[in-house]
């Protein structure tokens, strides 16, 4: 017996020190590129990574989905290899973060748009297509509503759809859609429902009237100000009618198909690949698709970014290559393998400026 | 006197009837779990079923020096830079021709899969005597193709509904019939790491990034555990106000949710010590904390369940505490100690929530190779995969549903033979 457990207690040990000098090599040094951010951004980063790992025969780089200000916060941690070297996000990097950035001693940051992703808002194919404005939108989701008599706010009275617009299906108002931690609904919020907010023109007004005491040096009137405007438009109801739904857009078109009253919100690249099951809605007399996106006239899409920190290039190998990947016609082109993958793509004009500065590493200043 | 045995025949037959009613409800309490069972695991094998297939298309391929764009040169690295997309592309359209459109083009080239390019140039490396000859190849279809092949796409559908168009179908059709479509069995979902496209994908990635983890969780976990459990059970002062704290803060570390374990890993293993994220090394350490007080709670169950006479026999004829403890406590209580650990480690092998703290949870293609290359594990990619728009993702994730269920049932079986083995041997 005593001889088994000397034996049991040697192989451990030494099995410990061949696994901790094998790895000692790859702790001080990295062959993979490392990305972060975006979920939004995840599905087109992914295929550009595997392409360009199959097409080198090089590491594929690592990505992992942590949100877009989840990936801003460690892609400015600093410098060194134990930070990432590329972070998507699905929305401009923001000035308090660039100013993070600035600070960690992570100064030079290449700014590459990659094109564009639309959300739809979709109901099952069982039911008729909704026509819907973007007021309505916000009329049936927000928290506090202009009440039709006085003006003045008040908690969200509308229940069923034809309650706001007579025009509308006599349904229950049922939306499942991302949770707060999603970019999906940080855009959801400003481009639909803020978008709607604003048709009212005493809330612009706070708006303006923020940016006008900015102007004149009033900083805590501005951001008072601001915060007003905010809490009215990007405030979602909390009685039921909007349903968090978790961030899997899987699940919300899954549940489209057994509920054809309720709507869901997700990305393009799921309508699209549902589009047996569940249609998108008409949004100010728009309907969602590929072209449509494409030219701006949809109002709620919005433009997907990396970032690439300049510090890195050269001390891991293959940052410029992957950039040169993901910047080529045959993956953000118009026919390229992002199309395949829900990406809008840029203007051709706008994509040879962006290839151009993404593969020279200009820095963007802020 | 009648009535009194009268009484007790009623009372009798009012206790076999409550035991009756008893044992009523144990048994339709196991009926209803195994009706939920049932359902969950007909669920997901229907689903995951066909993933263990691919279609296959056959296409005749001219591997052409000069669309290789090869200019005479045939060294292994012009080989491998080759345009051998084009090479595919040109084939398809010879066995398609008159295919004519942007849009049509684009649909003919994703009859196949992506991957055929690289398994061409793969081909071709091997033997470059097959360049400017004409081969026959099996290349894997595209994910839209496969879903339909299996039944996923209904054609009685209004052609808008579809994935696939009218003209696809033809085209299908026409492989069909000249015998070029074929499903085979999914060797790649066993050989191949994560890809985006479905049709590549694989769990080898996954497969073995569990095993590394768990590799390290068990060399960390096993031997800190037991020792912790044997000093606790075995030569801590009894009644002590320190072993008691010490006692109730395990209890209550086997009761903490496991994402807390992940945040103390990225603070005190990444944060502090600069390991790596995403490698298993840091998995490891992280589910070693988590698997630890599973360990010790069982293993200590399992030495005090062993008989006192053994310790005192040892004990009388003049063997050492730790003489006793080693060879004779710790033998007996072996079986137990192994069953705490191995159930330990099936439950760290599900284990995803600390996992995303530590990154993980994220897309990586290639296998890994050592405990320090980044991977992810087996329900992370489940995760990942049912988190994916393509329709093809939906039966490879319960296809690795299945595959992680089989593993934990051999975990399982591990833990009855070594008991088995274990108990025979005394």
């Amino acid at each position: 017996m005593i001889n088994n457990y000397k034996l049991a207690t040697t192989l451990t040990s030494a099995a410990i020190v061949v696994l901790s000098v094998s790895s000692y090599g790859a702790l001080v040094s990295r062959g993979h590129i490392d990305i972060v951010g975006s979920s939004t951004v995840y599905p087109f980063a992914t295929v550009v990574a595997e392409t360009y790992g199959k097409n080198t025969g090089s590491k594929t780089p690592k990505i992992e989905s942590t949100g877009s200000g989840g990936g801003m916060k460690l892609f400015c941690a600093g410098n060194g290899i134990a930070t990432p070297d590329i972070t998507n996000s699905s929305r401009r990097i923001k000035s308090s973060e660039y100013k993070k950035c600035q600070k960690n001693g992570v100064k030079d940051i290449v700014e590459v748009k990659i094109g564009f992703d639309g959300i739809a808002v979709a109901n099952s194919k069982k039911s008729p297509v909704f026509n819907l404005t973007r007021r309505e939108l916000f009329l049936a989701l927000a928290k506090q509503t202009p009440s039709l008599k006085t003006g003045e706010l008040v908690d969200n009275p509308y229940t069923k759809w034809s309650d706001i617009n007579a025009k509308l299906p006599n349904t229950k108002i049922e939306v499942l859609g991302p949770p707060p931690t999603s970019g999906t609904r940080d855009a959801f919020v400003e481009l639909a429902l803020q978008g709607g907010c604003f048709t009212y023109s005493w809330i612009k007004q706070i708006k303006k009237d923020s940016k006008i005491a900015k102007k004149a040096g009033n900083k805590s009137l501005a951001s008072q100000l601001k915060r007003k405007y905010k809490n009215i438009c990007h405030s979602i109801r909390e009685d039921g009618a909007y349903i968090e739904a978790g961030e899997n857009d899987n699940l919300i078109v899954e549940k489209l198909k057994t509920n054809p009253n309720a709507l869901g919100v997700f990305g393009y690249s799921f309508l699209d690949q549902n589009s047996d099951v569940v249609q998108g809605a008409i949004i100010d007399g728009v309907k969602i698709d590929f072209e449509a996106i494409a030219n701006g006239s949809y109002p709620i899409s919005r433009p997907l970014y990396f970032y690439v920190k300049k510090s890195h290039v050269g001390k891991v190998p293959g940052i410029k290559e992957f950039i040169a990947e993901f910047t080529s016609e045959d993956a953000w082109g118009e026919d390229g393998y992002l199309t395949d993958k829900g990406l809008i793509p840029l203007s051709d004009n706008e994509r040879q400026n962006m290839s151009y500065s993404a593969n020279n590493l200009v820095p963007f200043k802020m | 006197m009648i009535s009194n045995t009268k009484k007790i025949k009623n009372k009798l037959a009012k206790r076999y009837a409550k035991e009756k009613r008893f044992q009523i409800y144990g048994l339709s309490a196991i009926a209803i779990s195994i009706a939920f069972l049932l359902s969950l695991l007909i669920n997901i094998s229907t689903t995951g079923f066909p993933a263990f297939q691919q279609t296959y298309i056959n296409i005749d391929v001219d591997i052409d020096s000069k669309l290789l764009n090869l200019d005479g040169k045939y060294s292994e690295k012009a080989l491998f830079s080759a345009n051998y997309r084009k090479v595919v592309n040109q084939s398809l359209k010879t066995l398609f021709p008159g295919v004519n459109g942007r849009k049509q083009k684009k649909a003919l080239r994703q009859l196949i899969s992506k991957s055929a390019r690289y398994q061409l140039r793969d081909f071709v490396i091997n033997n470059p005597d097959v360049i400017d000859t004409k081969q026959s190849l099996w290349f894997l279809a595209r994910d839209d193709v496969d879903v339909f092949m299996k039944g996923g796409i209904d054609r009685s559908l209004p052609e808008s509904d579809r994935r696939l168009k009218n003209f696809q179908l033809a085209w299908i059709d026409r492989l069909l019939a000249e015998n070029r479509l074929e499903k085979r069995f999914n060797i790649n979902f066993f050989t191949q790491g994560d890809s985006r496209e479905p049709e590549q994908a694989g769990i080898k990635g996954a497969m073995i990034g569990s095993f590394l983890t768990m590799l390290v969780t068990m060399f960390l976990s096993f031997p800190i555990g037991v020792s912790a459990a044997i000093y606790l059970e075995e030569f801590a002062p009894k009644n002590n106000r320190w072993v008691d704290i010490i006692e109730i803060n395990i209890n209550n570390l086997a009761a903490v949710p496991s994402i807390v374990f992940g945040l103390l890993g990225l603070a005190v293993f990444i944060g502090f010590f600069g390991i790596p994220r995403s490698i298993p090394l840091i998995g490891g350490l992280v589910l070693t904390l988590m698997t630890l007080p599973t360990i010790i709670i069982s293993s200590r169950a399992a030495l005090k369940a062993v008989s006192p006479s053994i310790r005192e026999a040892a004990l009388g004829l003049g063997a050492s505490r730790v003489q006793t403890t080693f060879h004779h406590v710790v033998p007996a209580a072996m079986p137990g100690i192994l069953t705490g650990t191995i159930i330990g480690m099936a439950q760290a092998l599900g284990e995803t929530a600390p996992l995303l703290m530590i990154g993980m949870v994220a897309f990586i293609a290639d296998v890994p190779q050592s405990i320090a290359d980044p991977s992810t594990v087996l329900p992370v990619q489940i995760y990942l995969w049912s988190d994916s728009p393509e329709r093809a993702f939906t039966e490879r994730t319960s296809a690795a549903i299945m595959v992680l269920l089989g593993l934990l049932i051999v975990m399982n079986l591990l833990a009855v033979i070594m008991r088995r083995k274990f108990e025979k041997k005394r």
